[in-house]
């Protein structure tokens, strides 16, 4: 991963949040990737995101595998620790560590290679443990690294850069986390910048694994006419379902939405997530409902976007564990090793 | 056979899944309180119900603990054995039977003795349905033992009431089954046999503990609060154990909110990924597993020791390669764990030899683990992990305080001029760490790609190259504070004689008994690596060194020509690789061979 720092010197009319910090001051390295790249803008998204909502950058742990994708946490909050893990393994470092320190803001960045090949038995295990992380599924449907193999997310039918055709099924990642129980599920496009930030605050809010798939479109290998991971395609054949708002916990809900169209649902820390129905009688909290409905529009060749799912009763896994309240890394050593009485008492067992 | 009190081996021969293992944990325990030296040996099949399993205990007023291949007594209750066993017998030896059915004639030994106890149809006629016929012929086979060998009946009636004092049904029955068993050894045999028990005072300060038990209580005294695992065998009890401990003693008292996280991964793969996210979130995390789990974790284990992440790995070594014979012992992950993962690596390896050392070294792992910001394996086995062993007491200095390493907090931070992850700031090799979500000015990216000292992706090969000789100089700085080797000299002593791990026992008794055949040899055991330069000054010191080892290819001998630029010459190799824990004969007979060899 090559690394450019970035000069930290800004205008000071830069907008402020509530911390005091610019948008500025939630960036990265300069990215090294293509020019035009997806993945970029996911990147700006989540910088809009996380300044919005004045998150303390120091505060976040950021976490990624290998691969264009996994490249990414450098270009963005430089004041957050970086993990750039092993090939598929990032699930396996968050849980560790989730578990020694809950506190901590998790995101993951993944790609379709990261996820869905070689880390797909973690992937799996993360939602089926309900890991309290945002986990974004960069997904283009290609190597890029290693310069434009098919990746499990390519569809069936669809060309890569010098014309072969893919010929297996393609795994798609949201229909898979819903299955294994996924407590929130989205997809999004990395073109679509104002459904995507309001979606990674929400994740951020979600008590558990919010995991959100998003197409973004690699320009060097798989932005062709046989490539279903374009941005030509992906703006043809999106369809949005529901428009998901962020309101934090302090704000007041507008009721800017007709009635009956809206429903909001409150996260664990207090805040809301509200949504706008655009496809009619869609309900994002009915698990069974919003796989059929992925799945018809799949037959017709559309790709449905916004928040697909989100379960109202999500117990991540220090809930399930019933650990202590706050980090498990800091606890005075008293309180972890009983002693030389204890002990003493115990060898009375071994006799 | 003349009278041998208090020094003889013998043998259960049972199948597994039938309950045998409840009666010779009493046997075991009754000896051990009657403060005679004991020591006992579970070899049983990678199987759930009806395959063979024996239990080997040996007696030894001298508190020798090894393994002895042959036995003075042989309960053979298992007809699917009885030709094996019965070859097991020493000459002048006893043959205990099931006589409920005939034995076959080409069984018998002219020069042992066959004792014939009818368990089967005794049972049969005690107690009812099936379940409990099979369970208390066990504890039959137990009182006809106890008859046989002289064991105190206070203590088993004792130890018997214990047991089941919230089961009353069950002590009845137990009762009863022993007085079947004892009854009939008294009315039918001269009671005692010639070898058997005689009280002493030699258990006193010791207790019967398998070294899983001990490496998870080391790791619940170090203060680990997450164990990341996936089950295999011979680890699977670390956990267990670790879990146990963790709900007894780490619970808020009110709340009984854990204060541990204990995560069953998926894979040995992310068994060692979580344990590395939860060390470079600043916790103390670990995770148990054996040979084939350290296998898969290779990957985990370069970037560890690359990016500098503490992490705790105990492998309780089975025999491979492979799978193997996942239910035996061996020394056969010495380099796999040593030298772990692509490119060049190298470990902290400590190496207890006993469940106590496996207490105390499970906590010390932890210690070096932070300070030296890598993996460290604590190298078990089968052998010490799972079978009970006769150990002192274990005991935990109260004024202990984990040494965390050099890991800066928020206000070292604010006041820190500036923060590089991989400076060489104190000339040790040993950089300085933060954790994620302390303070601004920590943060930095941890990669297992090419970095230089500041901590910023490089492909310089100058700046590489600084970055991983530092980090073979702060491991090399581990040989300094590793537990230092265990040696015992005797007097006149021109050859050496080195091992590791649990061929301890065996060594030390070979020693003296080659003593008496006026063949001296001083003792070393490595207990860490890498190597103390106390090692190297010994091999120096003889002529000849005899390196004892449980694995084909001499993997501590080629460890010790590496790590301290000895001769090959100098260093013969005795090894027994067969999956049985190590004798004194296999070391006697190997180190004779080699001296006929050469003379």
């Amino acid at each position: 991963m090559t690394y450019i720092a970035k000069p930290k010197v800004h205008h000071p009319s830069l907008k402020k949040n509530d911390l005091g910090l610019t948008r500025r001051d939630y960036e990265g390295a300069i990215t090294t990737l293509c020019a035009g790249c997806g993945h970029d803008s996911i990147t700006a998204a989540i910088i809009q995101a996380f300044w919005e909502l004045s998150i303390p950058p120091h505060k976040v742990a950021k976490l990624s595998g290998i691969g264009c994708s996994s490249k990414t946490p450098a270009y963005f909050l430089r004041e957050a620790h970086g993990f750039n893990s092993v090939h598929g393994r990032m699930p396996a470092v968050a849980t560790g560590a989730n578990a020694a320190n809950g506190d901590l803001i998790m995101i993951g960045v993944s790609g379709d290679g990261d996820s869905l090949s070689i880390g797909l038995g973690q992937l799996c295990h993360a939602i089926r443990r309900n890991l309290n992380m945002l986990y974004l599924l960069e997904n283009n449907g290609v190597y890029g690294l290693t310069k434009g193999q098919f990746s499990a997310s390519a569809d069936p039918g669809s060309t890569a850069k010098k014309g072969e055709a893919n010929t297996m099924q393609a795994i798609d990642s949201a229909l898979l986390a819903l299955t294994l129980g996924a407590t929130f599920v989205a997809r999004s496009f990395s073109g679509d910048k104002a459904q995507l930030v309001p979606l990674i605050q929400a994740g951020l809010a979600h008590r558990g694994f919010a995991f959100i798939d998003i197409i973004s479109p690699c320009v060097t290998f798989n932005d062709h006419d046989g490539s279903t991971k374009s941005y030509a395609y992906t703006r043809e054949h999106k369809v949005e379902v529901v428009q998901a708002d962020f309101v934090p916990p302090a704000d007041e809900i507008s009721a800017e939405y007709q009635e009956g169209s809206a429903k909001n649902v409150m996260m664990h820390d207090g805040s809301w997530v509200k949504f706008r129905k655009l496809a009619k009688d869609y309900d994002p909290t009915n698990r069974d409902a919003a796989y059929a409905h992925i799945r018809d529009h799949q037959r017709k060749g559309e790709v449905v976007t916004g928040l697909l799912y989100i379960s109202s009763d999500s117990k991540d896994v220090h809930d399930q564990n019933e650990t202590v309240p706050g980090p498990l890394y800091n606890l005075p050593h008293a309180q972890l090793c009983p002693g030389n009485d204890a002990l003493q008492k115990l060898m009375g067992q071994f006799r | 056979m003349t009278s041998r009190v208090n020094d003889f081996a013998f043998k259960i021969a049972t199948a597994n899944g039938t309950g045998s293992a409840s009666a010779n944990g009493l046997i075991m325990q009754a000896i051990f309180r009657m403060g005679v030296p004991v020591t006992g040996k579970n070899v049983f099949p990678s199987n759930i119900q009806g395959l063979p399993t024996w239990y080997e205990i040996r007696v030894n007023k001298n508190g020798y603990t090894a393994r002895t291949p042959t036995f003075d007594l042989m309960l053979a209750l298992n007809a699917a054995t009885y030709a094996k066993d019965v070859a097991e017998v020493r000459s002048g030896g006893y043959l205990m039977f099931d006589s409920s059915w005939p034995l076959d004639e080409k069984l018998k030994r002219p020069d042992v003795t066959y004792l014939g106890v009818p368990l089967a149809e005794m049972c049969n006629a005690t107690f009812k349905g099936v379940r409990e016929r099979i369970l208390m012929k066990n504890i039959a086979y137990a009182g006809a033992l106890a008859a046989l060998i002289g064991m105190d009946t206070e203590i088993i009636s004792a130890l018997t009431k214990e047991k089941y004092a919230a089961k009353k049904p069950l002590l009845d029955s137990n009762e009863k089954a022993i007085a079947l068993g004892y009854e009939y050894a008294k009315a039918n045999f001269q009671c005692p046999l010639p070898i058997h028990l005689e009280k002493m005072d030699e258990t006193r300060d010791s207790i019967l503990i398998d070294g899983n038990t001990a490496a998870a209580l080391g790791a619940v005294y170090a203060g680990a609060t997450v164990g990341a695992w996936y089950p295999i065998t011979p680890a699977t009890s670390v956990m267990e154990a670790f879990k146990g401990f963790c709900m007894k003693y780490r619970r808020d008292p009110e709340t009984k909110q854990k204060r541990f996280a204990i995560l069953q991964a998926e894979d040995e793969l992310a068994a060692l990924g979580m344990v590395i996210g939860a060390s470079w979130a600043g916790a103390r995390a670990f995770t148990p597993t054996a040979g084939p789990g350290i296998s898969l974790m290779n990957e985990f284990i370069g970037l560890a020791y690359y990016a500098e992440v503490p992490a705790v790995i105990v492998d309780v070594q089975r025999t491979g390669p492979s799978t193997g014979m996942p239910t035996r012992t061996q020394q056969g992950d010495l380099m796999l764990c040593a030298y772990a993962s692509h490119g060049d690596t190298r470990h902290i390896c400590l190496y207890p030899s006993d469940p106590r050392e496996a207490f105390e070294m499970a906590a010390k792992a932890f210690d070096l683990a932070e300070r030296f910001q890598t993996p460290v394996f604590l190298v078990s086995d089968l052998d010490i992990g799972m079978n009970d062993w006769m150990v002192p007491k274990l005991t935990w200095d109260d004024s202990y305080q984990p040494d965390r390493g050099k890991v800066l907090s928020a206000e070292d931070l604010e006041n820190a001029k500036s923060f590089y992850r991989y400076l060489d700031v104190d000339g040790d090799g040993i950089p300085q760490r933060s954790l994620p979500g302390v303070h601004p000015k920590g943060a930095y990216f941890t990669r297992g790609s090419g970095h230089n000292k500041y901590g910023a992706y490089t492909e310089d090969g100058d700046e590489y190259q600084e970055v991983l000789d530092r980090i073979a100089r702060k491991v090399q700085g581990a040989a300094r504070v590793i537990p230092p080797p265990f040696t015992r000299p005797t007097p006149g002593a021109t050859m050496g004689l080195v091992t590791v791990g649990g061929c301890h026992a065996a060594c030390l008794e070979a020693i003296d008994l080659l003593a008496k055949d006026g063949i001296k040899l001083n003792y070393l055991r490595v207990r860490g690596f890498p190597f103390a330069d106390e090692v190297r000054q010994f091999l120096d010191q003889h002529e000849v060194n005899f390196i004892v080892e449980q694995n084909r290819d001499a993997q501590l001998r080629s460890m010790l020509m590496l790590d301290t630029g000895v001769h090959l010459e100098k260093l013969e190799s005795v090894r027994y690789y067969a999956g049985f824990p190590m004798s004194a004969h296999h070391v006697i007979s190997g180190v004779k061979a080699k001296l006929e060899k050469a003379a």
